[in-house]
């Protein structure tokens, strides 16, 4: 609710930070800092170690993607940063998330609630479900928008065509009191993007947003949240599978492996010059329109290990080609190469 | 890939050939026209490419050509002969010619027989002998990369790719002549994708089969196709080569899904300029008069909401059914 606004522990501390770090040069604070963070599964096979401390900086109007495979924790690393895990069997057993300047890790589930959707939004993968089935457009961003401010229902109701006018929905107006299986992927997208931002969250999480959609679908949805990150200089975390889509939306990449960061990169160095042997397997595994055909792809042989039986060493040596005796028995820690610039790798060390 | 590299398909090397299909189910909301009006052949050892989005009608398509849909009209061809007419014995020999492969291959395996059973259910159908089917089994998953133990397992015990690797040798057993491959690898992780796509060239590389091979990817169709056809709405808007397409795309469509298509590659990427296609498919119950693709069109004018442009050869030396290349 809007009093959250003014809470104690919030209030002072922000905005004064801001303006020291400001002052100090062109390093302001970002709205996202993520700080080795940890989260574990407890299961019945053991405990896995699924975000394995990762730490993260997405600055306002940057857009940082978090590039993995399936399994690779991309995905439990928004959920954390979202405090939105399923307890149990997963926990943060550790680090810091920083939102404005604030950790919300130790946050209550209470005062999440107005974190959420209010400085920090989220979209996921299948735009069908994650909407009410059974309620209209209309009420479920009129919801998200009640929930953070005091608004009357006209108001409410006003802002949530506005709303839907700017994620570009065709027909907006009627569509308030459409149901979403009425509307295709792609409006329904539009939708959750809509209440995504409806309350003008500093950050904004994309998990595969555009994953489930066509081609041409998916283009207009890039296109969208890029416009808006401009325009309210969002700072967004991108996550995605698909390496076009990074080349398409990010300034900076961070690439995920087994839970652990394992290779980040501003988009043109990453692409250009990839340092980690994963890194350089994936960019190689892409097939690139255009370019010269090539014979293969280049395969990473095998596939990604499950959490609960990683390998001692480094966690990619088994599928590794250029694998050292030193891969094995010691796990890699991620070194600055250049600013900015990290990869955890003994063989680019070495080299 | 093609022995002669004749653009419009020569009938004496065609292996699959397709003339004017319709398709058509009949729903409580009306009827939804999934095909209309599909010519196209496949020469023998050619990968041909389908690509299209949802509902566009490749995959309608594909089970089409394998009957397991019925076609309201028109003629499908395998190795000359139509298919429509075939009775169940005929048509279990025409299936061992062509065979197909799914997007999601947990859901194309049964999960209660085993991995050897399931793959060797082609042969007993087929009448083989057991140690006829038993020998072939270790052949088949050798073929596609799997220990020989993998036939006493479950498809619950297999990650994805190896699924598709199953499924992949459950295709091959019967020594066919097309594969039909409904977005076998959407399903599966970079590095896995490379995997099965690199498998499916050495197989054509060893066998010589073909491949329809039906995908949304253009990234993927365009490593592996020889030759590209692009599907709109249940018709074919542009068939050709697939570096005319690339290169020199002539129809509207084909132009705006390439340019919607993702480049890995941020240099690039920021170059060129893209035109975002507004709008989203039509629906195939009401599809709009005239050129199927004129509501979304940028060129569209009045010519194209009555009449409806045929496929014709074009500059490109490619084949697209718009009024105005």
């Amino acid at each position: 609710m809007s009093h959250a606004r003014i809470a104690p522990d919030r209030g002072p501390p922000g905005p004064l930070l801001k303006a020291g770090l400001e002052a100090r040069g062109p390093k302001i604070a970002a709205p996202l800092e993520v700080r080795d963070l940890r989260t574990t599964l407890f299961t019945r096979r053991g405990e896995m170690k699924a975000v394995d401390g990762l730490s993260l900086t997405v600055g306002a109007g940057e857009t940082v993607a978090l590039v993995g495979e399936s399994g690779c924790g991309k995905s439990l690393s928004a959920l954390s940063i979202m405090r939105l895990l399923p307890d149990p069997p997963a926990r943060i057993v550790g680090g810091e998330v920083r939102l404005n300047g604030r950790d919300i890790v130790a946050l209550s589930e209470d005062d999440m609630l107005d974190v959420r959707g209010k400085e920090i939004g989220m979209i996921f993968q299948d735009p069908m479900s994650s909407l009410n089935p059974v309620a209209t457009v209309e009420k479920q961003i009129v919801e998200v928008l009640t929930a953070h401010a005091d608004l009357s229902r006209s108001a409410a109701r006003a802002r949530a065509l506005e709303l839907l006018e700017l994620v570009g929905m065709p027909d907006a107006a009627r569509r308030l009191d459409a149901y979403p299986h009425q509307l295709s992927g792609g409006m329904c997208q539009r939708v959750v993007i809509a209440m995504a931002i409806a309350c003008s969250p500093s950050v904004l999480i994309a998990d595969e947003p555009t994953t489930a959609l066509d081609v041409t679908v998916q283009a207009q949805v890039l296109a969208l949240l890029k416009k808006l990150q401009a325009d309210a200089g969002m700072a967004m975390i991108f996550i995605t599978h698909d390496l076009g889509v990074v080349a398409e939306t990010a300034d900076r990449v961070v690439v995920m492996y087994a839970g652990r960061k394992v290779e980040e990169a501003t988009v043109d160095d990453l692409f250009e010059a990839p340092l980690h042997p994963y890194t350089v397997g994936l960019i190689g595994a892409t097939p690139t329109p255009g370019a010269e055909r090539a014979e293969r792809l280049a395969d990473i042989p095998g596939m990604v290990p499950p959490l609960n039986a990683l390998p001692q060493g480094c966690a990619f040596a088994p599928r590794c080609k250029r694998v050292m005796e030193r891969c094995l028995g010691e796990r890699p820690a991620l070194r600055e190469t250049a600013p900015g610039r990290l990869v955890a790798c003994f063989a680019v060390e070495g080299g | 890939m093609s022995p002669s590299t004749s653009p419009s398909g020569s009938s004496s090397a065609s292996l699959l050939s397709l003339r004017d299909v319709h398709v058509r189910f009949n729903t409580a909301a009306g009827v939804v026209r999934a095909v209309s009006g599909v010519s196209l052949d496949l020469a023998v050892g050619e990968t041909l490419g389908l690509v299209g989005e949802s509902g566009c009608g490749k995959s309608t398509l594909g089970k089409a050509i394998m009957k397991l849909v019925p076609a309201a009209a028109g003629e499908i061809r395998v190795e000359g002969i139509d298919i429509a007419p075939l009775g169940r014995a005929e048509l279990t020999d025409m299936r061992r010619k062509v065979q197909m492969i799914f997007q999601d291959p947990y859901g194309s395996l049964n999960p209660r027989s085993t991995v050897g059973r399931s793959v060797a259910q082609p042969m007993v159908l087929a009448g083989w002998k057991p140690d006829a089917i038993a020998a072939r089994l270790e052949t088949l998953l050798g073929w596609v990369g799997l220990p020989s133990e993998a036939k006493q397992r479950f498809p619950h015990e297999f990650s994805g790719g190896q699924r598709q690797r199953i499924g992949i040798a459950r295709a091959l057993a019967l020594g066919p002549k097309l594969i039909i491959c409904d977005e076998p690898v959407s399903a599966l992780d970079v590095s896995v994708r490379a995997q099965v796509i690199n498998l499916l060239e050495d197989l054509k590389t060893e066998f010589g089969v073909s491949y329809l091979f039906i995908s949304h990817d253009l990234s993927v169709v365009e490593h592996i196709a020889d030759r590209v056809a692009v599907m709109y709405l249940g018709t074919l808007v542009e068939v050709g080569g697939r570096d005319q397409i690339w290169r020199t795309p002539q129809h509207p469509y084909t132009k705006a899904l390439l340019a919607a298509a993702p480049i890995a590659n941020p240099k690039i990427a920021r170059m060129r300029q893209r035109t975002v296609l507004q709008g989203e498919l039509p629906s195939p119950l009401n599809p709009p008069a005239g050129c199927p693709f004129h509501s979304r069109c940028p060129i569209a004018q009045d010519r194209c909401r009555s009449e409806r442009p045929e496929l014709r050869p074009v500059s490109n030396g490619a084949q697209a059914a718009c009024h105005f290349v």
